[in-house]
């Protein structure tokens, strides 16, 4: 089985749709932000598939744009977790469920 | 001195004014500074008169004017004036003079009253109107004053306004003399829009002045009888006389007031003022509206000297022979003898107050006894009283020589005597100098001799205070007479514009023994008929049926109240009625009507509009109710609606491409 763009593309998909259903579906804070970093690894590797079946030679953007989001993507993990704490020591629980400040 | 005096000719009404409101504003408790007060406004005002009197002496026919405007509409200008001339200063020195006197008199009649400062403040307000008539220049201000002098005889004739009769009396003086000036006010609207201006003398362009005077042509005739209606409501006049007598209800400083030096003399003031106009015209001295105001006097002076002769009460019969006289010096202005009326009009200032004061301390001696049937004797228990009132007495009646009324009654006799159109009014007037003898008889004998009466028998004389006026006056009505005889008629000349002649030999007249027979008869007929005094009067107990007649004022008061009162109350039943039924009806139909339109305007705005918007304002929270349940809060379903919502545009995209 040769490495096709298109197999890269599917496993992306996949792992995107993967990460929506685990931020759409879990009721744990931790969990959701998890299911977001693996839809941000999903946009990642779509970065890396296209770059690197793209034509040769070429300048390394893709892999550069990756890089740059893995490391926002450290940053908004440390921001995420600081935000999960702050909202338990309000509300004493990270149970997204119970968290309706936004309602209309 | 003199002529800051001419230019500042408002001070002198003002005065008292200023202290008529500064008495107005002092307490019951003040007696003393009121009164003070009160005099020192008119001392002030009559030093002024005097110093205006004495600025026209050196001139004869002296005339100052002062006018000003008042203020402008569009191209008109209302102008407002004073002037000094013989009339206004005689008037304005008599009117002071004579007030002051009855000021100090009322410090002693009034001295119990409770409202003593507030009748200081109303006899110097009426006062200040009295010379405000006085030095007006216009008449307009003229008219003003006259109201203010209306108002002033309101008030204080109502003064006892705890008494229902004094009220009813000061209704009716002010509403009769309301009746005369409705005349007066028309006149002066229509001498206004004839001539163009209200200013008596302004150099030539003035109303009393010719070039006016013959632009006014036939109308002049009706603008005098016009006003003419307005001097006899004040002055007394027949037929608006029946408030004079009825004023005798206010105190008796006020009838004094009221009847020798301020309001009706008002009346003849103003005939004398505006007489050009009723001059305007005349052949041989008489004209239509001139010989109008000599039977109107003749009219009154007759009636009111008969009716005297039947009254019992002290001051009702001097009142009507108040009316007398200003009758008899209403003939004398119509027959052209103005110099003459104005004479009598002075005179009988001093002594019309005189017996007014007089008759005031022997109302207070008696403890408010006013029938003369019931006094009696009195000449031993009130000297100064008797004297006085003697010295009035013969004033009035005209005794020759010695008194200032006898030689102005001659002078009008022999003015009467002269007039062109007919010698009944000299006959009737010669009558009514009998006439007034006799009654004056009557109410001495009555009050003064005889046996003592019931009321007498408590009586004593009046305190200085109350007496010394009547000294003054008594003595005016006697040194007066100094400038009236025909052998010196200084005020004679002096009001006519001329130099006076001293001539002795005119002293001793024919006239003289006309009046001295005349008055003889009067008196003697009074001793012979009253000598025997008793109850019932010796005219009553003759002629019962004319004596009623007469003590029943003539029925006149009932006259009016059967044609005029009772055409005035059908007029108010009538307006009541139709304000009742008529008017109401309609009102409430109307009120009805506006009511049905109301309630159908009501269900259409509940039923159709309201529930329109109601609708609109349902739905629209409807909308809003779906729209916030979306906003669940949970962040989940918002990302989902995200997630959702991409798939939907790819799809879309796949589709378009």
């Amino acid at each position: 089985m040769t490495p096709t763009l298109q197999l890269f593309l599917i496993i992306s998909a996949a792992l995107f749709c993967i990460g929506l259903l685990a931020a759409l579906s879990r009721r744990h804070a931790i969990f959701i932000l998890i299911g977001i970093e693996m839809m941000l690894a999903a946009a990642g590797l779509n970065f890396i598939a296209f770059w690197r079946f793209g034509p040769q030679p070429a300048p390394p953007t893709g892999v550069l744009i990756t890089i740059f989001a893995i490391a926002i993507a450290a940053a908004e993990a440390a921001v995420g977790l600081a935000l999960v704490i702050a909202v338990y020591r309000r509300f004493r629980t990270t149970n997204i469920d119970e968290i309706d400040e936004l309602r209309g | 001195m003199i002529n800051w005096i001419i230019s500042h000719l408002w001070l002198i009404p003002s005065v008292p004014l200023a202290m008529a409101l500064a008495v107005l504003s002092l307490t019951n408790s003040q007696q003393r500074l009121a009164a003070g007060l009160a005099v020192a406004g008119q001392v002030a005002a009559l030093l002024l008169s005097l110093g205006a009197f004495a600025a026209t002496l050196p001139t004869p026919g002296y005339r100052a004017l002062q006018n000003f405007t008042w203020f402008t509409f569009g191209e008109q200008a209302l102008r407002l004036g004073f002037v000094l001339d013989p009339l206004t200063a005689v008037m304005l020195v008599m009117i002071t003079f004579v007030s002051l006197w009855i000021f100090v008199f009322s410090i002693g009649y009034m001295a119990e009253d409770a409202h003593f400062t507030r009748f200081f403040a109303y006899l110097s307000f009426f006062s200040a109107a009295m010379l405000g008539v006085v030095i007006a220049n216009s008449l307009l201000f003229l008219f003003i004053s006259w109201e203010l002098v209306g108002l002033a005889s309101y008030l204080l004739i109502g003064f006892w306004i705890h008494k229902p009769s004094a009220a009813a009396a000061a209704k009716k003086a002010f509403i009769t003399t309301r009746i005369g000036d409705i005349g007066f006010f028309i006149g002066m609207l229509w001498l206004y829009g004839r001539s163009g201006t209200l200013l008596f003398y302004d150099g030539g362009k003035g109303a009393l002045e010719s070039a006016a005077l013959l632009s006014l042509g036939p109308a002049a005739t009706w603008i005098a009888l016009l006003i003419f209606c307005g001097a006899a409501g004040k002055s007394g006049q027949f037929p608006l006389h029946v408030w004079l007598p009825d004023a005798m209800e206010g105190p008796t400083p006020v009838s004094a007031l009221i009847h020798a030096a301020t309001m009706v003399a008002a009346g003849v003031f103003l005939v004398a003022r505006v007489y050009p106009l009723f001059s305007l015209g005349e052949i041989h001295g008489v004209t239509t509206s001139l010989s109008v105001v000599v039977w109107i006097g003749v009219v009154t002076a007759l009636m009111s000297a008969l009716i005297a002769l039947a009254q019992a009460d002290i001051k009702r019969i001097l009142a009507y022979s108040t009316v007398s006289q200003l009758g008899l010096m209403m003939v004398s202005l119509g027959v052209g003898g103005v110099a003459a009326g104005i004479m009598h009009l002075l005179a009988h200032g001093f002594f019309k107050a005189l017996l007014f004061l007089g008759s005031g301390s022997v109302i207070h001696g008696c403890h408010d006894e006013q029938d003369i049937r019931k006094m009696g004797g009195l000449r031993r228990l009130m000297p100064i009283t008797f004297f006085a009132y003697a010295i009035g007495m013969m004033a009035l009646s005209g005794v020759p020589l010695f008194f200032s009324g006898a030689w102005t009654k001659e002078e009008i006799l022999h003015a009467t005597s002269l007039w062109k159109a007919s010698h009944l009014p000299h006959y009737l007037m010669l009558l009514g100098v009998v006439l007034t003898a006799l009654y004056m008889t009557r109410q001495m004998i009555h009050v003064f001799f005889g046996p003592k009466g019931g009321a007498s028998n408590h009586a004593h004389e009046s305190s200085p205070v109350m007496t010394m006026p009547l000294v003054v006056l008594a003595t005016c009505a006697i040194v007066f007479s100094l400038v009236l005889t025909p052998a010196w008629p200084w005020l004679h000349s002096y009001l006519s514009g001329e130099r006076p002649v001293l001539n002795w030999s005119l002293l001793i007249t024919p006239a003289l023994y006309v009046s001295l027979a005349l008055v003889v008869i009067g008196i003697g007929l009074g001793v012979l008929i009253y000598r025997g005094g008793g109850e019932t009067d010796p005219v009553e107990r003759a002629l019962p049926q004319v004596f009623r007649f007469l003590e029943n004022r003539m029925w006149l008061d009932e006259l009016y109240d059967w044609t005029v009162l009772a055409l005035a109350r059908f007029a108010a039943r009538l307006s009541d009625f139709l304000d009742r039924y008529l008017w109401d009806g309609l009102f409430r139909l109307g009120s009805t009507l506006v009511g049905f339109f109301g309630s159908l305007t009501k269900g259409f705005d509940e039923r159709a509009i309201n529930s329109g918007v109601n609708e609109a304002t349902n739905w629209a929270r409807g909308l809003g109710r779906g729209i916030a349940r979306g906003h669940s809060g949970q962040v989940q379903t918002y990302l989902g609606a995200i997630a959702i919502a991409m798939v939907a545009l790819f799809i879309f995209y796949a589709w378009l491409t």
